[in-house]
Protein backbone atom coordinates (compact mmCIF):
# COMPACT_ATOMS: atom_id res chain seq x y z
CA UNK A 1 0.00 0.00 0.00
CA UNK A 2 1.30 3.42 -0.85
CA UNK A 3 1.59 6.77 0.91
CA UNK A 4 -0.55 9.70 -0.24
CA UNK A 5 1.00 13.14 -0.42
CA UNK A 6 -0.94 16.43 -0.52
CA UNK A 7 0.66 18.91 -2.89
CA UNK A 8 0.00 22.63 -2.24
CA UNK A 9 -1.04 24.88 -5.15
CA UNK A 10 2.36 26.54 -5.51
CA UNK A 11 4.12 23.18 -5.99
CA UNK A 12 1.62 21.68 -8.43
CA UNK A 13 3.76 22.84 -11.34
CA UNK A 14 5.91 19.82 -10.44
CA UNK A 15 3.01 17.36 -10.42
CA UNK A 16 1.20 18.37 -13.62
CA UNK A 17 -1.37 20.13 -11.49
CA UNK A 18 -2.18 17.11 -9.31
CA UNK A 19 -3.32 18.07 -5.79
CA UNK A 20 -2.55 14.64 -4.40
CA UNK A 21 0.03 12.09 -5.55
CA UNK A 22 0.98 8.68 -4.25
CA UNK A 23 4.33 7.03 -3.81
CA UNK A 24 5.49 3.64 -2.60
CA UNK A 25 8.79 4.14 -0.79
CA UNK A 26 8.70 0.59 0.62
CA UNK A 27 8.52 -1.01 4.05
CA UNK A 28 10.11 0.88 6.91
CA UNK A 29 10.47 4.00 4.77
CA UNK A 30 11.06 7.40 6.28
CA UNK A 31 10.14 10.85 5.04
CA UNK A 32 13.61 11.12 3.47
CA UNK A 33 12.95 7.91 1.48
CA UNK A 34 9.53 9.16 0.47
CA UNK A 35 10.96 12.45 -0.86
CA UNK A 36 13.57 10.50 -2.88
CA UNK A 37 10.86 8.28 -4.37
CA UNK A 38 8.68 11.31 -5.18
CA UNK A 39 11.55 13.12 -6.85
CA UNK A 40 11.94 10.21 -9.29
CA UNK A 41 8.39 10.74 -10.54
CA UNK A 42 8.31 14.51 -10.06
CA UNK A 43 11.81 15.90 -10.61
CA UNK A 44 12.49 19.09 -8.70
CA UNK A 45 9.87 18.53 -6.02
CA UNK A 46 12.40 17.43 -3.40
CA UNK A 47 14.43 20.60 -3.96
CA UNK A 48 11.45 22.73 -2.98
CA UNK A 49 11.12 20.91 0.35
CA UNK A 50 14.80 20.38 1.20
CA UNK A 51 17.62 22.90 0.97
CA UNK A 52 20.99 22.30 -0.71
CA UNK A 53 22.32 20.61 2.44
CA UNK A 54 19.38 18.21 2.47
CA UNK A 55 17.63 19.77 5.48
CA UNK A 56 13.95 20.66 5.60
CA UNK A 57 13.50 24.24 4.42
CA UNK A 58 12.38 26.58 7.18
CA UNK A 59 9.47 28.02 5.19
CA UNK A 60 7.94 24.64 4.30
CA UNK A 61 6.27 22.35 6.79
CA UNK A 62 5.69 18.65 6.27
CA UNK A 63 3.03 16.81 8.20
CA UNK A 64 2.70 13.06 8.52
CA UNK A 65 -0.91 12.63 9.56
CA UNK A 66 -1.59 15.84 11.46
CA UNK A 67 1.84 15.99 13.12
CA UNK A 68 4.54 18.41 12.01
CA UNK A 69 7.65 16.27 11.40
CA UNK A 70 9.83 18.99 12.94
CA UNK A 71 8.32 17.92 16.27
CA UNK A 72 8.61 14.22 15.42
CA UNK A 73 11.79 12.77 13.94
CA UNK A 74 12.26 15.20 11.06
CA UNK A 75 13.33 13.46 7.88
CA UNK A 76 13.63 10.21 9.84
CA UNK A 77 9.90 10.27 10.64
CA UNK A 78 8.37 6.97 9.48
CA UNK A 79 5.93 7.16 6.56
CA UNK A 80 4.20 3.78 6.78
CA UNK A 81 1.87 2.43 4.12
CA UNK A 82 -1.44 4.25 4.21
CA UNK A 83 0.08 7.36 5.78
CA UNK A 84 -1.13 10.71 4.57
CA UNK A 85 1.57 13.34 4.15
CA UNK A 86 0.91 17.08 3.67
CA UNK A 87 3.33 19.71 2.42
CA UNK A 88 2.38 23.19 3.71
CA UNK A 89 4.49 26.06 2.40
CA UNK A 90 4.46 29.65 3.60
CA UNK A 91 2.13 31.82 1.52
CA UNK A 92 1.88 35.55 2.11
CA UNK A 93 -0.99 36.65 -0.12
CA UNK A 94 -3.88 38.54 1.36
CA UNK A 95 -4.46 40.95 -1.42
CA UNK B 1 -8.18 25.01 25.23
CA UNK B 2 -10.78 27.78 25.75
CA UNK B 3 -9.36 31.19 26.59
CA UNK B 4 -10.83 33.89 28.85
CA UNK B 5 -12.64 36.71 27.03
CA UNK B 6 -10.21 39.24 25.60
CA UNK B 7 -12.39 42.29 26.26
CA UNK B 8 -14.41 43.50 29.26
CA UNK B 9 -18.08 44.24 28.53
CA UNK B 10 -19.21 47.80 27.80
CA UNK B 11 -21.53 49.30 30.41
CA UNK B 12 -24.66 49.00 28.31
CA UNK B 13 -26.25 48.67 24.91
CA UNK B 14 -28.67 51.34 23.73
CA UNK B 15 -32.19 50.40 22.67
CA UNK B 16 -31.17 50.85 19.05
CA UNK B 17 -28.23 48.50 19.55
CA UNK B 18 -30.41 45.89 21.23
CA UNK B 19 -32.73 45.94 18.22
CA UNK B 20 -29.82 45.78 15.77
CA UNK B 21 -27.99 42.92 17.47
CA UNK B 22 -31.04 40.89 18.52
CA UNK B 23 -29.99 37.79 16.51
CA UNK B 24 -26.75 37.73 18.48
CA UNK B 25 -28.42 38.49 21.80
CA UNK B 26 -30.68 35.47 21.63
CA UNK B 27 -27.74 33.08 21.12
CA UNK B 28 -27.03 31.89 24.66
CA UNK B 29 -23.25 31.77 24.10
CA UNK B 30 -23.12 35.41 23.00
CA UNK B 31 -26.02 37.07 24.79
CA UNK B 32 -26.02 40.57 26.22
CA UNK B 33 -22.61 40.22 27.85
CA UNK B 34 -20.94 38.95 24.65
CA UNK B 35 -22.43 41.77 22.60
CA UNK B 36 -21.20 44.30 25.18
CA UNK B 37 -17.72 42.81 24.86
CA UNK B 38 -17.89 43.28 21.08
CA UNK B 39 -19.01 46.88 21.62
CA UNK B 40 -16.01 47.55 23.83
CA UNK B 41 -13.55 45.78 21.50
CA UNK B 42 -10.89 47.57 19.48
CA UNK B 43 -9.79 45.55 16.46
CA UNK B 44 -7.12 46.58 13.97
CA UNK B 45 -7.30 45.25 10.41
CA UNK B 46 -4.00 45.44 8.54
CA UNK B 47 -4.80 45.80 4.85
CA UNK B 48 -8.22 46.79 3.43
CA UNK B 49 -7.71 44.43 0.50
CA UNK B 50 -8.86 40.91 -0.29
CA UNK B 51 -9.03 39.58 3.27
CA UNK B 52 -9.55 42.96 4.93
CA UNK B 53 -12.67 43.71 2.86
CA UNK B 54 -14.96 40.92 4.09
CA UNK B 55 -13.30 41.03 7.52
CA UNK B 56 -14.09 44.72 8.05
CA UNK B 57 -17.66 44.35 6.78
CA UNK B 58 -18.45 41.44 9.11
CA UNK B 59 -16.62 42.90 12.12
CA UNK B 60 -18.62 46.09 11.61
CA UNK B 61 -21.91 44.27 11.20
CA UNK B 62 -21.17 42.20 14.32
CA UNK B 63 -20.90 45.39 16.36
CA UNK B 64 -17.18 45.63 17.11
CA UNK B 65 -17.07 49.11 18.63
CA UNK B 66 -13.78 50.38 17.24
CA UNK B 67 -12.20 49.29 13.97
CA UNK B 68 -8.74 50.43 12.91
CA UNK B 69 -7.74 50.20 9.26
CA UNK B 70 -4.12 50.26 8.09
CA UNK B 71 -3.80 50.88 4.36
CA UNK B 72 -1.87 53.35 2.24
CA UNK B 73 -3.08 52.10 -1.16
CA UNK B 74 -5.80 53.43 -3.45
CA UNK B 75 -8.67 51.48 -5.02
CA UNK B 76 -7.86 50.06 -8.45
CA UNK B 77 -10.30 48.55 -10.94
CA UNK B 78 -8.54 45.18 -10.64
CA UNK B 79 -9.33 45.13 -6.89
CA UNK B 80 -13.10 44.99 -7.40
CA UNK B 81 -13.20 41.29 -8.38
CA UNK B 82 -12.68 40.45 -4.69
CA UNK B 83 -12.36 43.53 -2.47
CA UNK B 84 -16.08 43.85 -1.81
CA UNK B 85 -15.80 46.73 0.65
CA UNK B 86 -14.92 48.98 -2.32
CA UNK B 87 -17.16 49.82 -5.29
CA UNK B 88 -17.00 51.28 -8.78
CA UNK B 89 -17.26 54.88 -7.54
CA UNK B 90 -14.33 54.32 -5.16
CA UNK B 91 -11.74 53.79 -7.91
CA UNK B 92 -8.81 56.11 -7.21
CA UNK B 93 -9.91 56.77 -3.62
CA UNK B 94 -7.70 55.76 -0.67
CA UNK B 95 -8.76 52.25 0.40
CA UNK B 96 -8.86 53.31 4.04
CA UNK B 97 -11.35 56.10 3.26
CA UNK B 98 -13.46 53.86 1.04
CA UNK B 99 -13.52 51.20 3.78
CA UNK B 100 -14.60 53.75 6.37
CA UNK B 101 -17.50 54.90 4.18
CA UNK B 102 -18.68 51.32 3.64
CA UNK B 103 -18.47 50.53 7.34
CA UNK B 104 -20.50 53.65 8.18
CA UNK B 105 -23.21 52.39 5.83
CA UNK B 106 -23.19 48.87 7.34
CA UNK B 107 -23.15 50.02 10.96
CA UNK B 108 -23.11 53.68 12.04
CA UNK B 109 -22.37 52.69 15.65
CA UNK B 110 -18.84 51.61 14.77
CA UNK B 111 -16.02 54.07 15.22
CA UNK B 112 -13.43 53.73 12.44
CA UNK B 113 -9.84 54.90 12.96
CA UNK B 114 -7.74 55.28 9.82
CA UNK B 115 -4.00 54.69 9.65
CA UNK B 116 -3.14 55.74 6.12
CA UNK B 117 0.48 54.78 6.25
CA UNK B 118 2.71 51.89 5.34
CA UNK B 119 3.28 49.73 8.41
CA UNK B 120 6.98 49.74 9.27
CA UNK B 121 9.46 49.23 12.09
CA UNK B 122 9.01 52.81 13.29
CA UNK B 123 5.22 53.02 13.52
CA UNK B 124 4.01 49.46 14.15
CA UNK B 125 4.19 49.48 17.95
CA UNK B 126 2.50 52.88 18.17
CA UNK B 127 -0.28 51.81 15.77
CA UNK B 128 -0.91 48.42 17.43
CA UNK B 129 -0.77 49.64 21.03
CA UNK B 130 -4.40 50.78 21.53
CA UNK B 131 -5.97 47.64 20.02
CA UNK B 132 -7.12 44.43 21.70
CA UNK B 133 -6.71 42.25 18.63
CA UNK B 134 -5.15 42.44 15.18
CA UNK B 135 -6.23 40.86 11.90
CA UNK B 136 -3.41 40.36 9.43
CA UNK B 137 -4.51 40.27 5.79
CA UNK B 138 -1.46 41.80 4.14
CA UNK B 139 0.16 40.64 0.93
CA UNK B 140 3.87 40.25 1.59
CA UNK B 141 6.24 38.38 3.88
CA UNK B 142 7.99 41.49 5.22
CA UNK B 143 4.74 42.81 6.72
CA UNK B 144 3.75 39.33 7.93
CA UNK B 145 6.91 39.04 10.04
CA UNK B 146 6.64 42.67 11.17
CA UNK B 147 3.04 42.13 12.37
CA UNK B 148 4.04 38.95 14.17
CA UNK B 149 7.02 40.38 15.95
CA UNK B 150 5.14 43.50 17.04
CA UNK B 151 2.21 41.40 18.31
CA UNK B 152 4.62 39.19 20.28
CA UNK B 153 6.39 42.20 21.80
CA UNK B 154 3.08 43.81 22.80
CA UNK B 155 1.60 40.52 24.04
CA UNK B 156 -1.37 40.83 21.69
CA UNK B 157 -3.19 38.04 19.88
CA UNK B 158 -3.70 38.19 16.15
CA UNK B 159 -5.65 36.35 13.52
CA UNK B 160 -3.63 35.46 10.47
CA UNK B 161 -4.90 34.48 7.04
CA UNK B 162 -3.32 34.00 3.64
CA UNK B 163 -4.66 33.11 0.22
CA UNK B 164 -3.43 31.92 -3.16
CA UNK B 165 -5.58 30.87 -6.14
CA UNK B 166 -8.00 28.33 -4.59
CA UNK B 167 -6.20 27.71 -1.33
CA UNK B 168 -6.12 29.47 2.01
CA UNK B 169 -4.50 29.13 5.41
CA UNK B 170 -5.76 30.59 8.70
CA UNK B 171 -4.55 30.52 12.27
CA UNK B 172 -4.53 32.47 15.53
CA UNK B 173 -1.16 33.41 16.95
CA UNK B 174 -0.65 34.52 20.54
CA UNK B 175 2.77 33.90 22.01
CA UNK B 176 1.54 34.16 25.60
CA UNK B 177 -0.89 31.28 25.15
CA UNK B 178 0.45 29.29 22.20
CA UNK B 179 2.45 29.42 19.01
CA UNK B 180 3.35 32.52 17.02
CA UNK B 181 4.03 32.81 13.29
CA UNK B 182 7.74 32.06 13.57
CA UNK B 183 6.89 28.73 15.20
CA UNK B 184 5.08 27.86 11.97
CA UNK B 185 7.54 29.39 9.51
CA UNK B 186 10.82 30.39 11.20
CA UNK B 187 12.10 32.11 8.06
CA UNK B 188 10.56 33.57 4.92
CA UNK B 189 11.14 31.84 1.59
CA UNK B 190 13.85 33.32 -0.60
CA UNK B 191 12.56 35.99 -2.96
CA UNK B 192 10.99 34.71 -6.15
CA UNK B 193 10.24 31.24 -4.81
CA UNK B 194 6.68 31.86 -3.64
CA UNK B 195 4.43 33.87 -5.96
CA UNK B 196 2.04 36.47 -4.55
CA UNK B 197 -1.60 36.62 -5.58
CA UNK B 198 -0.74 39.64 -7.74
CA UNK B 199 1.45 37.23 -9.72
CA UNK B 200 -0.47 33.98 -9.45
CA UNK B 201 -4.04 35.19 -9.07
CA UNK B 202 -6.68 34.51 -6.47
CA UNK B 203 -10.29 33.38 -6.71
CA UNK B 204 -12.25 36.41 -5.53
CA UNK B 205 -14.62 34.55 -3.26
CA UNK B 206 -11.71 32.78 -1.54
CA UNK B 207 -11.20 36.09 0.28
CA UNK B 208 -14.65 35.68 1.82
CA UNK B 209 -14.02 32.02 2.74
CA UNK B 210 -10.84 32.88 4.60
CA UNK B 211 -11.87 36.36 5.78
CA UNK B 212 -15.03 34.96 7.37
CA UNK B 213 -13.01 32.36 9.31
CA UNK B 214 -10.77 35.19 10.50
CA UNK B 215 -13.77 37.18 11.77
CA UNK B 216 -15.25 34.09 13.41
CA UNK B 217 -12.01 33.63 15.33
CA UNK B 218 -11.92 37.33 16.25
CA UNK B 219 -15.44 37.18 17.69
CA UNK B 220 -14.61 34.00 19.62
CA UNK B 221 -11.49 35.57 21.12
CA UNK B 222 -13.25 38.82 22.08
CA UNK B 223 -16.17 37.07 23.73
CA UNK B 224 -14.23 34.07 25.08
CA UNK B 225 -16.43 31.41 23.50
CA UNK B 226 -15.57 28.16 21.76
CA UNK B 227 -12.23 26.66 20.84
CA UNK B 228 -9.91 29.22 19.32
CA UNK B 229 -7.78 28.28 16.31
CA UNK B 230 -4.70 28.95 18.45
CA UNK B 231 -2.25 26.08 18.02
CA UNK B 232 -3.99 24.84 14.88
CA UNK B 233 -3.58 25.71 11.22
CA UNK B 234 -6.68 25.59 9.04
CA UNK B 235 -5.98 24.76 5.40
CA UNK B 236 -8.86 25.29 2.97
CA UNK B 237 -8.97 24.01 -0.60
CA UNK B 238 -11.86 25.48 -2.58
CA UNK B 239 -11.55 23.06 -5.50
CA UNK B 240 -11.83 20.01 -3.27
CA UNK B 241 -14.05 21.89 -0.85
CA UNK B 242 -12.03 20.55 2.03
CA UNK B 243 -10.97 22.03 5.34
CA UNK B 244 -8.13 20.37 7.23
CA UNK B 245 -6.71 21.42 10.58
CA UNK B 246 -3.11 20.66 11.44
CA UNK B 247 -1.50 20.92 14.85
CA UNK B 248 0.89 23.80 15.55
CA UNK B 249 3.28 23.95 18.45
CA UNK B 250 5.77 26.33 19.95
CA UNK B 251 9.16 25.62 18.41
CA UNK B 252 11.49 24.73 21.30
CA UNK B 253 14.44 25.71 19.10
CA UNK B 254 12.85 29.07 18.22
CA UNK B 255 14.78 32.22 18.98
CA UNK B 256 12.93 34.49 21.43
CA UNK B 257 11.71 37.76 19.94
CA UNK B 258 13.23 40.55 22.01
CA UNK B 259 12.85 43.48 19.62
CA UNK B 260 11.90 44.40 16.08
CA UNK B 261 14.34 43.76 13.27
CA UNK B 262 15.95 46.84 11.78
CA UNK B 263 14.76 46.14 8.26
CA UNK B 264 12.02 43.64 7.42
CA UNK B 265 12.28 44.34 3.70
CA UNK B 266 15.89 43.19 3.81
CA UNK B 267 14.98 40.17 5.98
CA UNK B 268 12.48 39.01 3.36
CA UNK B 269 14.24 40.43 0.33
CA UNK B 270 12.54 41.80 -2.76
CA UNK B 271 14.88 39.93 -5.10
CA UNK B 272 17.63 37.41 -4.35
CA UNK B 273 21.29 38.38 -4.17
CA UNK B 274 21.94 36.40 -7.35
CA UNK B 275 19.23 38.33 -9.18
CA UNK B 276 20.33 41.75 -7.99
CA UNK B 277 23.86 40.88 -9.10
CA UNK B 278 22.65 39.61 -12.49
CA UNK B 279 20.63 42.72 -13.37
CA UNK B 280 23.52 45.15 -12.80
CA UNK B 281 24.35 46.65 -16.20
CA UNK B 282 21.91 44.17 -17.77
CA UNK B 283 18.61 46.00 -17.40
CA UNK B 284 16.97 47.92 -20.23
CA UNK B 285 13.95 50.22 -20.04
CA UNK B 286 10.81 49.81 -22.14
CA UNK B 287 11.76 52.88 -24.19
CA UNK B 288 15.13 51.29 -24.92
CA UNK B 289 13.36 48.09 -25.90
CA UNK B 290 11.06 50.01 -28.24
CA UNK B 291 14.18 51.52 -29.86
CA UNK B 292 15.85 48.10 -30.08
CA UNK B 293 12.78 46.66 -31.84
CA UNK B 294 12.97 49.48 -34.43
CA UNK B 295 16.69 48.78 -34.92
CA UNK B 296 15.93 45.10 -35.40
CA UNK B 297 13.32 45.96 -38.05
CA UNK B 298 16.07 47.93 -39.84
CA UNK B 299 18.46 44.97 -39.61
CA UNK B 300 20.79 46.85 -37.25
CA UNK B 301 20.35 44.52 -34.30
CA UNK B 302 19.21 40.98 -33.57
CA UNK B 303 17.72 39.53 -30.40
CA UNK B 304 14.81 37.45 -29.15
CA UNK B 305 12.32 38.64 -26.53
CA UNK B 306 11.31 35.95 -24.02
CA UNK B 307 8.29 36.43 -21.77
CA UNK B 308 8.77 34.38 -18.58
CA UNK B 309 5.23 34.83 -17.26
CA UNK B 310 2.48 32.17 -17.26
CA UNK B 311 0.24 31.46 -20.29
CA UNK B 312 -2.82 33.12 -18.72
CA UNK B 313 -0.89 36.34 -18.21
CA UNK B 314 0.42 36.22 -21.79
CA UNK B 315 -3.20 36.14 -22.97
CA UNK B 316 -3.94 39.46 -21.25
CA UNK B 317 -1.16 41.59 -22.73
CA UNK B 318 2.21 41.13 -24.40
CA UNK B 319 5.23 42.86 -25.84
CA UNK B 320 5.20 42.37 -29.65
CA UNK B 321 7.26 39.40 -30.95
CA UNK B 322 7.84 38.04 -27.42
CA UNK B 323 7.79 34.26 -27.13
CA UNK B 324 6.43 32.69 -23.97
CA UNK B 325 8.69 30.43 -21.88
CA UNK B 326 7.44 30.44 -18.26
CA UNK B 327 10.02 30.87 -15.50
CA UNK B 328 9.40 27.31 -14.26
CA UNK B 329 11.00 25.99 -17.45
CA UNK B 330 14.17 27.90 -16.59
CA UNK B 331 14.11 26.46 -13.08
CA UNK B 332 13.89 22.87 -14.34
CA UNK B 333 16.32 23.56 -17.18
CA UNK B 334 14.01 22.69 -20.09
CA UNK B 335 13.93 26.32 -21.34
CA UNK B 336 17.61 26.42 -22.23
CA UNK B 337 17.30 24.19 -25.28
CA UNK B 338 14.52 26.38 -26.65
CA UNK B 339 16.71 29.49 -26.68
CA UNK B 340 18.78 30.50 -29.70
CA UNK B 341 22.51 30.30 -28.98
CA UNK B 342 23.42 32.94 -31.58
CA UNK B 343 21.10 35.75 -30.55
CA UNK B 344 20.95 38.04 -27.56
CA UNK B 345 18.09 37.15 -25.19
CA UNK B 346 15.83 39.88 -23.73
CA UNK B 347 13.75 38.64 -20.79
CA UNK B 348 10.63 40.24 -19.39
CA UNK B 349 7.79 39.42 -16.98
CA UNK B 350 5.00 41.52 -15.46
CA UNK B 351 7.07 43.96 -13.40
CA UNK B 352 10.69 42.79 -13.60
CA UNK B 353 11.05 40.57 -10.52
CA UNK B 354 10.62 37.15 -12.13
CA UNK B 355 12.70 38.20 -15.14
CA UNK B 356 15.50 39.28 -12.77
CA UNK B 357 15.49 35.85 -11.12
CA UNK B 358 15.42 34.19 -14.54
CA UNK B 359 18.28 36.39 -15.75
CA UNK B 360 20.46 35.04 -12.92
CA UNK B 361 19.74 31.48 -14.10
CA UNK B 362 20.41 32.39 -17.73
CA UNK B 363 23.69 34.12 -16.99
CA UNK B 364 24.73 31.13 -14.89
CA UNK B 365 24.07 28.99 -17.99
CA UNK B 366 26.47 31.08 -20.05
CA UNK B 367 24.14 33.59 -21.74
CA UNK B 368 26.46 36.43 -20.78
CA UNK B 369 24.84 39.17 -22.90
CA UNK B 370 21.25 38.45 -21.82
CA UNK B 371 19.30 41.40 -20.39
CA UNK B 372 15.92 41.93 -18.77
CA UNK B 373 13.33 44.68 -19.11
CA UNK B 374 12.92 46.85 -16.00
CA UNK B 375 9.25 47.30 -15.17
CA UNK B 376 8.22 44.48 -17.50
CA UNK B 377 5.07 44.41 -19.59
CA UNK B 378 3.34 46.60 -16.99
CA UNK B 379 5.70 49.45 -17.91
CA UNK B 380 5.30 48.63 -21.61
CA UNK B 381 1.51 49.00 -21.39
CA UNK B 382 1.82 52.10 -19.24
CA UNK B 383 4.41 53.96 -21.31
CA UNK B 384 4.46 52.49 -24.83
CA UNK B 385 1.15 50.82 -25.64
CA UNK B 386 -1.78 51.96 -23.45
CA UNK B 387 -4.19 50.26 -25.87
CA UNK B 388 -3.50 46.96 -24.08
CA UNK B 389 -5.11 46.18 -20.71
CA UNK B 390 -3.05 46.20 -17.53
CA UNK B 391 -3.65 43.69 -14.71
Amino acid sequence: MSVSVRIPTILRTYTDGAAEVTADPGDGATLADLLETLDQSYPGLKGRVLDDSGNLRRFVNVYVGDEDVRFAEGLATPTPAGASVSVIPAVAGGC
Amino acid sequence: MPLPPLVEPADELTIDEVRRYSRHLIIPDVGMVGQKRLKNAKVLVVGAGGLGSPALLYLAAAGVGTLGVVDFDTVDESNLQRQVIHGQSDIGKPKAVSAKESVAEVNPYVEVVLHEERLDEDNVLRIFEPYDLILDGTDNFATRYLVNDAAVLLGKPYVWGSIYRFEGQVSVFWAEHGPQYRDLYPEPPPPGMVPSCAEGGVLGVLCASIGSIMVTEAIKLITGIGEPLLGRLMVYDALEMSYRTLKLRKDPAGEPITGLLGDYEAFCGAVSEEASEAVKGSTISVTQLEQWIKERENGERDFVIVDVREPNEYEINKIPTAVLIPKGEFLNGSALEKLPQDKQVVLHCKTGVRSAETLAILKGAGFADAVHVGGGVAAWVNQIDPSQPAY
